[in-house]
């Protein structure tokens, strides 16, 4: 996020897409609930009635996968009505910059296509000779950003975004009309998303989407503004900072590559920009390696750069692991806290897969359907010879540490109770783990140094449990002299005297006696910052961009709710200001400054309207998902042109169009979590929702002939299911393109283990991924319903 | 934390039942076996051991709607099982909650034939009548009842019947503003007026609710039978009889 839970207070108007967030998220109801009590509206852009939908003010019914369409929409309305955040907008945003001049868009298609990936030579910035950026200030050149935008979407009409979308085209309006009376500068927009946003592939671009619109209503850097990514567990916020994530080390350093980062040199040269905050990032990455390798790093030896895997040329997410491990590949596999046999799409494939390996280790709190693929309904044990072992977990409440949530607060939770039985905290199992390898690497092995020489130093004698603090020293950063902790990133260097485990993190535990994250007071007086309570990544930064707070003289946009402010000659603070405010003699740095660069982690230091890092295309373009039952509206290009279609995928992919009429999507549901493997396993959560079930639209049930309750046959070239029909008129048929189109929605949390078994409907989504991170689409696909 | 009256706000509820997941592990009541029988909403109806629940009714009119209203035992000041309870098991507290003492009662079920609400319901096994006691064990030690606790949203909160009244209006006349022409406050009057005070955004029945709950004619006559008999077997003699006189007379299903 780059606000926080407690800051939608804040909010004007709050416009959940592809998120539901009273069913997953149900304490952000707390905060809605008390903007809306000011008068505050919510907007629930979902196909489904949702709970959130019940909550809000308009509900807006929207194909699966039609994201695009509608934010595209929504942007060309706010251009269309002038109802943008100018001045915001020309000062904070690269709307002024120009384009190359052979940058173009054609049908659906960016200029630099070569079969599935863009040359983006064109989509770069035009520079002067000094080479310094060419923009105009006037925004009326036909190259610069501004005016190529407003071409581009001027194809998004609230007609045309009606067609693909098949919400009416006044429902259309009602909320492009209230979202975009957030441009003015006293007004804050906010938008949530979750994983109906990124689900898609095309699922970056639909964030980018919610970015651009954004930026035109100036409301990134305020008070209720944002592009808020809600997380769907306590601290998967804190394992993406941790670097879960197969290209990342820790603190969003991108992992080094064998062809391209050879050595610290390279990587150094190669992957720190001139310009902006990362151009710190030897410090950071030099600070890693000390934390890491302690003694063994050294200037010397490029402070063991060498003891770093390198990644090949191959892509390593979930759905290519996958299609890896079947293709025999891959001899061993940790399932930590992860289970793949429910949560990973086309299950049935992703099942049979784990026959491949030679072992697998799963660690988790009961015995997940992943840990008994072996026994899974249709499976022959005898013929499977993959070893399973079985590690017990300890859960939240049975261990202590630090969790992240969607605001970046870290917030220290300690332990509740002793785990039962044999079960041991994921700390303890970590230690034990590393503790056995490196004996048997004591012994001898092909490169041992990288093992031999890890700083581990936590303790945990015998059966002791390691000490989190120590833990939590080492991600903090301390000063590699005299083991003292550094007060925050800032402090680091690249000459080895400082170690830091996780750079963005640094400050959270930087006073060993009362660190930053066990802090709990609740703030008197101000705009929901509470700034000593638990710590915000980075600095206890509680909103990002917050320079944009503030005109460039530096005057609230909004004086009800001023984050970061310029008054009588110094900065006045509701936050930690992201901007350069004070110079190294304590001095104020005037706003005329940081105006210029309000985005520091941005190499132009301006907000991003037109982004040609994205693989796909630098303006969202609206595709049809890889599965659709029309053609695509807008443009002859179908698909994402450069989708990652994984060879499996092909096989399953429904061929022909009107095979499987009817759009699926899938979701969660209040009562049970990810893949129900602690949910189903509590009887008064089984209570509530003890069966799997497929939501359909009472015409389509009529045609069918299904009554509620029936149990009905859900299939596809992937797999067939057997639901529960719920019957209702929370679901609608939409008109796309003149036809009518249903469509179905499935929760995922069901699986062949636990107190509730049930199918999974993971075994219905398809193996294709979002073109810039692989993330699957499960979120839109095609099937077929009859009775069971 | 004084207090004896919950506020119900449904145009704050979202219908995550955590009240109902806390009602049963604050109270130790075991997990019924359910299915899914088309809707959300589950388990179906009280039962000894389900003592609080979210109603969920969909309505498709002018657009569709989804209304969410947590159910319990109301605590009328007016309490038909405390009128007509013929062992005194159920009883007004001193705080003015209703609550059954569980050693008198005989689980003859007059209560649960006559509640206008269906709230009380017998535990043929044990042979007590249970029902939601409004966290009499919490709210006299300076804790909220379990729902109020549990409840994320704020569409739950507690305090003196006063407060929450005062409260429920003010809520009410600011939905009416805000675009819900039928906001209103229930459990004013209702039996006598209620522990549980609703702010509805909509009529009484789009949540499940009696529009007018009332005391029906044959639990009056009953009443009256039952006064004089104090003793475990005269009771459960006039039970035979009135079980059969109320069937079919609820004044609400």
């Amino acid at each position: 996020m780059t606000n926080h839970w407690i800051d939608y207070q804040n909010s004007d108007v709050i416009m959940a897409i592809g998120v539901n967030t009273a069913e997953n998220h149900p304490v952000s109801m707390k905060w809605i609930n008390r903007a809306r009590a000011r008068g505050a509206k919510l907007i629930a852009v979902d196909p489904r009635f949702t709970r959130t939908a019940a909550a809000a003010d308009l509900h807006v019914p929207i194909r699966p996968g039609t994201d695009i369409a509608f934010l595209g929409g929504l942007i060309n309305y706010a251009l269309q009505n002038n109802l943008i955040q100018e001045e915001y907008v020309r000062n904070y945003t690269n709307a002024s910059y120009l384009i190359h001049p052979d940058f173009a868009f054609h049908d659906g298609v960016f200029s630099g296509l070569d079969t599935n990936k863009y040359d983006k030579a064109s989509w770069a910035y035009q520079t002067g000779p000094d080479g310094a950026v060419r923009k105009d200030p006037t925004l009326q050149d036909p190259q610069c950003v501004f005016q190529l935008l407003k071409k581009h979407y001027a194809r998004y009409t609230p007609e045309k975004v009606s067609q693909i979308t098949g919400c009416p085209v006044e429902t259309f309006l009602k909320a492009a009309e209230l979202f975009c009376s957030t441009g003015r500068p006293d007004k804050a927009g906010n938008i949530l998303y979750a994983m109906g946003i990124t689900q898609h592939t095309y699922g970056s671009q639909n964030v980018r989407a919610i970015a651009i619109l954004q930026l035109l209503l100036g409301n990134i850097g305020i008070a209720g503004g944002g592009v808020n990514a809600q997380r769907g567990e306590a601290n998967v916020q804190g394992s993406t900072d941790m670097a879960l994530l197969y290209h990342y080390l820790p603190g969003y350093l991108g992992h080094p590559k064998a062809a391209l980062h050879p050595t610290l040199k390279d990587y150094i040269e190669k992957e720190t920009p001139k310009t902006s905050y990362w151009s710190n990032k030897p410090k950071f990455l030099v600070s890693l390696l000390k934390a890491w390798y302690g003694q063994a790093a050294t200037a010397d030896n490029d402070f063991a750069y060498d003891y770093l895997p390198k990644l090949d040329a191959r892509d390593h997410s979930h759905i290519s692991i996958f299609e890896h491990m079947a293709a025999g590949e891959i001899k061993g596999f940790f399932a930590w806290g992860q289970n793949p046999a429910v949560g990973g799409p086309q299950a049935m494939f992703e099942r049979s897969a784990l026959e491949k390996l030679d072992w697998m280790v799963v660690v988790d709190i009961f015995e997940t359907e992943t840990a008994a693929f072996w026994k899974r309904p249709g499976a022959n044990p005898q013929s499977i010879k993959t070893e399973v072992f079985l590690l017990p977990a300890a859960i939240s409440y049975e261990k202590e540490g630090s969790v992240a949530n969607s605001g970046r607060w870290i917030q220290w939770r300690y332990k509740a109770c002793d785990p039962p039985g044999e079960a041991r905290s994921d700390l303890w199992i970590a230690d034990r783990l590393y503790k056995a390898i490196r004996a048997e690497y004591e012994k001898g092995g092909v490169f041992p140094d990288p093992i031999l020489n890890l700083t581990w130093d936590y303790g945990g004698a015998g059966e002791g449990e390691p000490d989190t603090s120590r833990v939590a020293l080492e991600i903090n950063g301390y000063d590699t002299a005299t083991g003292s902790p550094l007060a925050n990133f800032p402090a680091l260097k690249d000459d080895g005297s400082t170690a830091c485990g996780c750079w963005i993190y640094s400050g959270y535990y930087n006073d060993l006696n009362n660190p930053p994250c066990k802090k709990r007071q609740k703030e008197e007086a101000g705009i929901g910052t509470h700034p000593n309570w638990a710590y915000a990544w980075p600095l206890n930064r509680r909103i990002l961009y917050n320079r944009c707070s503030s005109d460039p003289a530096g005057k609230p946009w909004n004086a009800a709710a001023p984050v970061i402010w310029w008054e009588n000659g110094e900065w006045k603070r509701n936050d930690v200001p992201d901007f350069g405010w004070k110079a190294a003699d304590g001095s104020m740095i005037p706003p005329e400054k940081s105006a210029a660069n309000p985005f520091i982690m941005l190499p132009e230091g301006q907000g991003r309207l037109f982004a040609a890092a994205m693989a796909d295309g630098p303006f969202p373009e609206h595709y049809e998902p890889v599965e659709s039952p029309v053609a695509n509206l807008l443009s002859r290009q179908q698909n994402n042109p450069v989708v990652v279609f994984l060879p499996s995928a092909r096989k399953w992919t429904a061929a022909a169009v009107g095979e499987f009429p009817l759009v699926a999507t899938t979701y969660r549901l209040s009562e049970h979590w990810q893949s129900g493997i602690m949910t189903r396993n509590s009887p008064w959560l089984n209570e509530l929702m003890p069966e799997m079930f497929v939501e359909i639209s009472p015409g389509l049930a009529r045609k069918l002939g299904i009554a509620s309750g029936d149990k009905v046959v859900v299939y596809n070239r992937r797999s067939a299911i057997i639901a529960k029909a719920c019957v209702t008129p929370r679901l609608q048929p939409l008109v796309i393109g003149g036809q009518e189109v249903e469509v179905v929605g499935m929760p995922w949390h069901w699986g062949y283990q636990g107190l509730s078994a049930g199918p999974s409907a993971n075994e219905l989504t398809p193996h294709v991924g979002d073109a810039n991170t692989n993330i699957p689409e499960y979120k839109a696909f095609l099937c077929a319903i009859r009775r069971a | 934390m004084a207090g004896n009256t919950v506020l119900i706000d449904t145009s704050l509820c979202t219908a995550c039942r955590g009240c109902q997941v806390a009602c049963k592990s604050w109270n130790e009541l075991p997990a019924e076996k359910t299915v899914f029988g088309g809707s959300y909403e589950n388990p179906p109806a009280f039962t000894p051991t389900t003592w609080t629940r979210v109603v969920f009714r969909e309505a498709d009119g002018q657009g569709v709607r989804w209304y969410f209203g947590k159910q319990q035992c109301m605590h009328c000041r007016d309490a038909v099982c405390v009128n007509m309870c013929p062992v005194q098991a159920a009883h007004r507290t001193a705080l003015g909650t209703v609550d059954i003492d569980t050693g008198k009662c005989i689980g003859c079920g007059i209560c649960q034939t006559y509640c206008p609400f269906q709230v009380p319901k017998v535990d043929k096994a044990a042979g007590k009548s249970r029902k939601c006691r409004l966290c009499f064990d919490r709210i006299t030690n300076g804790l909220l009842p379990a729902c109020v606790q549990a409840c994320p949203s704020g569409a739950l909160s507690f305090g003196s019947r006063e407060e929450i009244l005062a409260r429920a209006r003010e809520r009410a006349g600011r939905l009416k503003q805000q675009g819900y022409p039928q906001a209103q406050v229930y459990g004013e009057k209702e039996m006598g007026g209620l522990h549980i005070i609703y702010v509805l955004t909509a009529r009484p029945s789009q949540y499940g609710l009696p529009e007018e709950p009332k005391v029906s004619v044959s639990a009056s006559v009953v009443a009256e039978l039952l006064r004089p008999f104090q003793s475990l077997v005269a009771a459960s003699a006039v039970f035979q009889w009135a079980e059969g006189a109320g069937r079919g007379k609820r004044t609400y299903s």
